[in-house]
């Protein structure tokens, strides 16, 4: 090829690309500059703007910062890890059990729920579980309970509403993942002697590996990052590292403490990912994939 | 003999579909058996059903006398070389052969010892730490059978293995194949829709069609005495006439073709005249310009075209008006180069060459 | 940060830039939720062809939505009284208000002076009064009939059926009920910070007989309604609400004193049409309409003449809520000094984050 027809080969894909990579740069590269800039700027006695790194020392010094980070980063594994053993099973029942003509069928139900809004879906939590809801009045008018109990407002119902979130996008992958092993695989492991737990040990899972991580890391980074579903229902013992964020924008007026949490935030869960992956052997760009 | 498979009976019905029917064989140790049908035409259920992944409707499946009913396919002393192969990517080929040895318990030097011996006798010496997509296709062939040859199975079940393999290669694995089951005395069942993979490899083959076995012999038998219209056409190339029953009498039939010729057929049983009866004749069967031989049917063909293919060169001829060209072979001695489409040829074939069938 | 602000400006150029000019005359309002009922937009609009686009927010969110834009992207706010001049001196984002634009005869004179006073930098005043309230208790009088000041909260009495917002009238009115004058402090850093980490501690303490810590005026009214929550604290107009439903659940002026707000109109620094919201300040105010909203909401307005448009349940509300002593000790929120909501700040995370 000319260089000439080369260039003109390229114009498209230039055309193409260019509202893309200026939304990338304009909308999340640049201005996410302008928070790092922030993070390191903490105002001084005589109230001027000085460099520092101050914003980001006040995380490690002030115990109620690291604790409710380290807090939240646990949650988060443990939701991950729930999600995980619900959906992988949910995800090898529609691959492999469930008659080929249900599989559409109940992908869609999978779905539906996140037809609304995340709001929605916890305030339709919230009504269910309430004291005045809707399983505490079943639980008394059976006679299970004689006073209604409190169900909302604790780690419990709020990793539960966190796992329902997370749902779909661990299914997805897995769904995808499974539905690429061939069933002889599993038949020839079995053929060979094994029992099923051997075969979900060492074919099933080996083979799902990068969808179970894939989805890990979205269900991870999703719960980390919520705000939602920990404030309503977790209640009030559920100070959420995203909600230190919001704090620190909102109610302290203090961005650049704010900006240097958000970067926290990024730097010590890509960590996290970074470990995870190292930990099951996993590549990131099959991971992608 | 012993007898390592007896399968007696044997149906399996799906919805509104009977995929083995009234099934019985007995295959005995050492023997290379294979299942020879078009596709679908059940055998894969059948060896699902030996395997134990599909359960039987009726009948039973024994191995060395052992009634297999309620025995899981991981309990069972066979294994399934699948068509696939279905060898495990997420592992080596040491781990895939050592993977049914880790399961019975077996220590690790034992395992070591049986995967280097195995992948010795399967010429892939040295080959433990390989990935599997590193493999050629005939590589991953031998590992797969390398893989069950070394749990030791009474029978080893393979599920059209040399499918996937391009023409050379298949040919290769075929002498192969049979020369390692001929050393590990092991016992196959091998299913087939390749008539030449079963006829070289097999000591018997039967012949399935439509959930049902047509005719259960040894290769030679099945070539040059098929029982059954359906296993003469499956079974090697064969020349279909079509006629009416004129006389029969003494072992001999007299049949005259739609097109006028009177051709003479050996035949087990007297026919009723009258009735209508199809001839099989081999190509090779077929003499050209054969002189003076005795007992022959003669034919005067027009050539249609020559196939030369080497040593399976061919001609397509046709008698008369008949519907049907003949396929006849050419010799190896070249005595027929002179043979041009248009040429008008005498054939001739030995009346106890074909086999003849009454139609029903 | 000019880099970000004229990034958004050139994609929302891309995007809107056409469509917006060609638009009719809007009114870009940032306002709380309840403070622009439908009837009286609608009547604006029809009045003066002005579009009132309408955003619901609370004080918090209000500064930093325009701090972010350093006072673009909305014509009027309505930011309480009391956290307009800090804010004004360290982030410039109101303009003065040119009072001479303003009917102030519609407006309760002490009421104007007040604000003016409270909202001034520099000499200039930036506020102009809307809407006044107080923030008390509501209680469920047949579960718990003793509850008469914020200490009940805290009372172990009431276990389980108790909810407020960890927000900083909370930490004041603590500080009023433990016999402290936390106004009194706000000069001074030190002490003001040891009082606050005290009622921390306090809240911290009783925390176990919290039942959730409401973020959201119509979820906490469902609690009460459905008898999940007893005693809160809450804004006036909420048990006043109730009320009407329910006459066992009414707001309580606690004795240690309600504490009183006034949220004001403030014209952002680079307000597109500071002209409709002059309009809109004005047609407020207008004692009709001003009774209108009232009605409505239950929150008094700053407007003179609106009580004589008032329907009889809303005087009597007041009424039955306030004592003439109970209107002498409301605490009526000064200026705040920017540092202490730092300190507030840290101190609410600590109890939120405490078990």
């Amino acid at each position: 090829m000319t260089p000439l027809s080369r260039a003109r080969s390229r114009l498209p894909l230039l055309i193409f690309l260019t509202p893309i990579l200026l939304w990338l740069l304009l909308l999340i590269v640049l201005p996410h500059f302008d928070l790092l800039r922030m993070s390191f700027r903490v105002e001084n006695n005589s109230g001027d703007m000085v460099w520092s790194a101050n914003n980001y020392l006040e995380f490690f010094r002030e115990p109620i910062y690291w604790l409710t980070f380290t807090r939240t980063a646990v949650y988060a594994v443990i939701v991950t890890v729930l999600t995980l053993c619900i959906a992988f099973p949910v995800a090898f029942y529609i691959t492999k059990v469930a008659p080929p003509r249900f599989k559409g069928f109940f992908s869609l139900l999978l779905l539906m729920p996140f037809w609304v809004s995340e709001l929605v879906r916890i305030y339709g939590w919230m009504i269910l579980l309430r004291e005045s809801g809707v399983i505490n009045h079943f639980l008394v008018a059976w006679g299970i309970l004689q006073q209604p109990v409190e169900l909302l407002y604790n780690d419990i119902a709020m990793i539960m509403g966190l796992v329902y979130t997370s749902m779909l996008f661990m299914v997805v992958p897995l769904l995808s993942v499974l539905d690429s092993l061939d069933d002889s695989l599993i038949e020839a492991a079995y053929d060979l002697g094994s029992n099923s737990a051997t075969i979900v040990r060492s074919i099933i899972i080996p083979h799902a590996m990068p969808g179970i991580a894939s989805g890990s890391i979205v269900v991870f980074m999703l719960s980390l990052g919520n705000y939602l579903t920990p404030n309503l229902m977790g209640g009030k013992n559920s100070l959420w590292f995203t909600e230190q964020i919001y704090n620190q924008f909102i109610a302290s007026f203090n961005w650049n403490q704010g900006s240097a949490f958000g970067f926290l935030l990024l730097v010590i869960s890509s960590l996290i990912i970074f470990i995870g992956l190292k930990l099951t052997n996993q590549q990131l760009s099959r991971v992608i994939r | 003999m012993d007898v390592d498979l007896s399968v007696e009976k044997l149906s399996k019905h799906f919805k509104e579909f009977t995929a083995v029917d009234n099934v019985s064989f007995d295959v005995e140790r050492g023997n290379f058996f294979s299942i020879l049908g078009p596709s679908g035409c059940g055998k894969t259920t059948l060896l699902r059903m030996i395997a134990g992944f599909e359960e039987p409707s009726e009948g039973t499946i024994r191995i060395r006398g052992r009634d297999m009913a309620s025995v899981a396919p991981n309990r069972r002393p066979v294994n399934l070389i699948f068509q696939h192969l279905a060898l495990f990517p997420m592992m080596n080929v040491a781990e895939n052969i050592g993977f049914g040895l880790a399961r019975r318990n077996e220590s690790k030097a034992e395992i070591n010892k049986k995967v280097g011996d195995i992948l010795e006798r399967v010429n892939l010496p040295g080959f433990e730490s390989k990935k599997i997509h590193q493999l050629s296709g005939g590589q991953m062939q031998r590992v797969a059978i390398a893989r069950s040859l070394v749990l030791d199975p009474t029978v080893l079940l393979l599920d059209e293995p040399l499918g996937a393999l391009d023409l050379k290669l298949r040919e290769q694995m075929k002498i192969e194949l049979k020369r390692l089951q001929e050393q590990v005395g092991t016992t196959f069942v091998y299913i087939t829709h390749d008539q030449s993979e079963a006829l070289v490899m097999s000591d018997y083959v039967a012949v399935m069609n439509e959930g049902k076995f047509e005719q259960i012999d040894t290769p030679q038998k099945l070539y040059a005495r098929p029982t059954s219209p359906f296993v003469a056409r499956f079974v090697g190339n064969n020349n279909r006439l079509l006629g009416k029953v004129m006389k029969s009498s003494g072992g001999l039939t007299e049949l005259a073709t739609p097109n006028g010729d009177k051709i003479r057929a050996a035949t087990q049983l007297n026919v009723t005249p009258g009735s209508r009866a199809e001839l099989f004749i081999r190509p090779e069967s077929i003499i050209i310009e054969p002189g003076e031989l005795p007992d022959l049917n003669r034919l005067q063909v027009v050539v249609g075209s020559v196939l030369f293919d080497g040593a399976n060169s061919q001609l397509l001829a046709r008698s008369g008006d008949a519907d049907e060209e003949l396929l006849i072979s050419l010799p190896q001695n070249r005595q027929f180069d002179h043979i041009r489409a248009g040429d008008h040829i005498e054939i001739g074939w030995d009346v106890s060459a074909g086999n003849c069938f009454v139609m029903s | 940060m000019k880099k970000k602000v004229l990034s958004l400006f050139i994609a929302g150029g891309f995007l809107f830039g056409l469509g917006a000019g060609a638009n009719a005359e809007t009114l870009e309002l940032l306002t709380w939720k309840g403070y622009a009922p439908q009837s009286l937009v609608e009547k604006f609009e029809k009045e003066t062809g002005i579009t009132v686009k309408t955003t619901y927010s609370n004080n918090e969110e209000m500064i930093a939505k325009l701090r972010a834009t350093r006072g673009a992207g909305f014509d009027l706010a309505q930011p309480s009284q009391d956290r307009i001049s800090s804010v004004q001196e360290k982030f410039n984002i109101y303009q003065p208000i040119d009072y001479s634009k303003i009917d102030t005869a519609l407006i309760i004179p002490s009421m104007l002076e007040a604000v003016k006073k409270n909202t001034m930098v520099d000499g200039k005043s930036y506020g102009v009064p809307h809407v006044y309230g107080t923030s008390g208790l509501i209680v469920n009088r047949k579960a718990a009939p003793d509850a008469d000041d914020y200490t009940a909260l805290l009372d172990p009495k009431y276990e389980g059926r108790v909810s407020y917002r960890l927000k900083r009238p909370t930490l004041i009115a603590m500080a009023f009920a433990g016999g402290t004058d936390p106004f009194a402090l706000y000069g001074d850093e030190a002490k003001y910070q040891e009082l606050m980490e005290g009622i921390g501690q306090k809240l911290i303490d009783a925390k176990g007989l919290v039942k959730t810590y409401w973020t959201n005026g119509d979820a906490l009214l469902q609690s009460m309604r459905s008898g999940e929550v007893n005693v809160a604290m809450a804004w006036d107009n909420g048990g006043w609400k109730l009320n009407a439903e329910n006459p066992d659940i009414d707001f309580v002026a606690p004795k240690s004193g309600a504490l009183g707000w006034i949220d004001t109109f403030a014209i952002p620094a680079k307000a597109e049409n500071v002209e409709a919201a002059y309009k809109w300040i004005n047609f407020m105010m207008r004692p009709e309409n001003a009774a209108v909203f009232t009605n409505a909401e239950k929150y008094g307005t700053a407007s003179a003449g609106a009580i004589e448009f008032y329907e009889a349940d809303v005087k009597a509300n007041f009424e039955r809520s306030f004592t003439k002593a109970d209107i002498d000790n409301i605490k009526w929120y000064p200026p705040v000094p920017a540092k202490l909501e730092e300190i507030e700040g840290k101190i609410l995370d600590k109890v939120k984050a405490s078990n």
